[in-house]
């Protein structure tokens, strides 16, 4: 479960760059964390490279597609980023049920290694990888808070709240986009790697719309903006999630479709709710502070 | 390519609710899917439990649709508004979430089909062309013939296309722009319901139904133009043919991903569409 939690900390993070940051949305989450957890589980089995190879193949593999799909909209309003990005998750989902010579289609592909599985007892394992997982969660949060008190990340926020003031003052918008963009969806590959070599067993049924929402609700929950929030609203959802499990064993007479129903709907109104009523989330953002130059001298680009 | 035509124009029906809805809102509604799912079911109600005709069907799914839109968006996507276009955007993935889920909860997960009495394809120079499909288009098209009626010949439809063209200049001309709002949802959302309903005839009906069409009619939208109803319907048509054009060369499996591709290569090409973002 911490394990998750760490997972979905990291797909929080990676849409916090954009979001939080720079403003774009990304509605097709899962389709980055599917097509990571398919590069690295493929990268092991076919190619027999070792996990951390897998892992950067995966990063590197969906920094591309992202920057390819930012590219393409960087022109335009945002809608069509939402757009195209929900529609590659269904591609993405869709390939990987039908192209069954590489991915075994909606059998999923199994037996993926983990490191040192087999020679450590379950709880072990469990244990060595949570500690991986979050030494990647450290890794990334590092690097994100560096660039978030960067004039990058500056520059980031600044094209979120006004993309014009950004253009006049003379930063490459586009440029700044699309980098923001391909970086977030490496982490969201970076996850999706860590993802299947930590089950060792990936099929599409796993990289459902849901899985975005989760995501979203997370990161609005717990902040947007904010790194820590992403990592806090993580644990929350994924805590929701497990113990609601528990919960709805409660509920008598309800088939199995109806109580996932119950727990869908559940999920989607708490992000609706988050939205409407906090829509700072928990740990609202907060700007790191800038010493101002003594002389209103002009900034250098 | 008859076909291609059919599918085309069935789809246009839930992309010109899309697009309608973006050229007054100026957000991706999203809930298209969960509404188009909504008025299948209100039709497959009506159908099986009342015996209702298919037509009658369709009249109600679209008022069931409508209503549904019109309550979600007062009760949830308004006053997410104010807070940007993609606030709303992810709201509507939310909500059109909920909404399956309840209907998956109302319905079970199994499929469901319309009962219809059975006919024989009629064979005509060559063609063979099944009854239920004329009925679908000249439903579809007798439904967009009223849109195109409403939008161009009545003062509300007038109104509706001041305010997607300016707002303030609407407003200035004491056009309510709420009123409109309301109006374009239901009109909108009734119009995704018909085409939920139109897709179930032709095969069956369960909870992601709206869902798995969403990717073509999105497709229709924006290749047409994002905000163009004419440019709906000749992205509806374009994406109905391409998609039958893909079974040529690849497996079924992959018809939604046709629309996929059309997207992107529409947008790096010609990204305001066919026919631009404010053609009427």
């Amino acid at each position: 479960m911490a394990t998750y939690a760490g997972l979905y900390a990291l797909l929080a993070l990676g849409l916090n760059v954009i979001w939080g940051m720079g403003g774009m949305i990304n509605l097709g989450l899962v389709g980055f964390y599917a097509l990571g957890a398919y590069v690295a589980a493929l990268a092991a089995l076919k190619l027999g490279v070792p996990m951390i190879v897998g892992l950067a193949l995966a990063a590197v593999a969906t920094a591309g597609v992202g920057w390819g799909m930012a590219l393409t909209t960087a022109r335009l309003r945002g809608d069509y980023l939402a757009i195209i990005t929900l529609g590659f998750s269904e591609v993405v989902r869709l390939v990987a049920s039908n192209e069954i010579w590489l991915t075994r289609g909606t059998d999923g592909i199994s037996g993926i290694p983990g490191p040192w599985r087999g020679r450590l007892t379950p709880a072990e394992f469990n244990l060595l990888y949570l500690s991986l997982v979050i030494l990647a969660l450290a890794a990334v949060l590092f690097v994100l808070e560096r660039l978030r008190r960067s004039p990058y990340g500056r520059v980031l926020r600044a094209i979120r709240d006004d993309e014009q003031i950004a253009e006049v003052a003379g930063k490459p918008v586009r440029r700044f986009k699309v980098e923001a963009f391909a970086l977030s969806a490496a982490i969201l590959g970076l996850a999706g790697g860590l993802y299947a070599h930590y089950t060792s067993f990936i099929a599409p049924d796993a990289f459902v719309p849901l899985v975005t929402i989760y995501v979203v609700l997370a990161l609005t929950a717990g902040g947007t903006g904010n790194n820590w929030g992403a990592v806090l609203g993580a644990g929350l959802v994924v805590f929701f999630l497990e113990s609601t499990r528990f919960a709805t064993a409660w509920l008598p007479g309800l088939a199995p479709v109806q109580v996932a129903a119950v727990r869908e709907f559940v999920i989607g109104l708490s992000l609706i709710l988050v939205l409407r009523l906090r829509p700072a989330g928990l740990l609202p953002e907060r700007l790191p502070r800038i010493a101002l130059p003594a002389a209103p001298t002009s900034e250098r680009p | 390519m008859v076909n291609g035509l059919v599918a085309g124009t069935i789809l246009a029906v839930p992309a010109i609710g899309f697009t309608a809805i973006y050229a007054v809102l100026r957000f991706p509604n999203f809930t298209v899917a969960s509404h188009a799912t909504i008025g299948a079911f209100a039709g497959y109600v009506a159908n099986t439990a009342a015996g209702l005709p298919a037509a009658a069907c369709v009249g109600l799914a679209f008022v069931v649709a409508g209503a549904a839109g019109v309550l979600n968006d007062e009760l949830v996507l308004k006053p997410l508004r104010p807070s940007g276009a993609l606030t709303a955007a992810i709201a509507a993935i939310a909500l059109s979430i909920a909404l399956e889920s309840v209907l998956r909860f109302v319905f079970g997960n199994d499929l469901r089909g319309y009962d219809l009495p059975i006919r024989r394809d009629w064979q005509w120079a060559g063609l063979r062309i099944g009854p239920q499909q004329v009925q679908n288009f000249v439903l579809a098209v007798v439904a967009m013939g009223a849109v195109f009626g409403f939008l161009a010949f009545t003062r509300t439809g007038k109104s509706m296309r001041a305010v997607a063209d300016n707002p303030q200049l609407a407003g200035l001309k004491g056009i309510n722009a709420d009123a409109v709002a309301r109006l374009v949802n239901f009109v909108g959302m009734g119009l995704a319901g018909v085409g939920g309903m139109l897709i179930g005839l032709d095969t069956t009906i369960d909870p992601l139904t709206g869902f798995r069409v969403i990717l073509s009619v999105f497709a229709a939208a924006v290749v047409g133009g994002l905000g163009s109803i004419p440019g709906a319907v000749v992205g509806a048509l374009s994406i109905g043919i391409a998609e039958e054009l893909s079974l040529l060369a690849l497996s079924p499996a992959y018809r939604t991903a046709v629309g996929f591709a059309a997207i992107l290569l529409m947008l790096t090409l010609r990204p305001r569409g066919i026919l631009g973002e404010r053609a009427y």
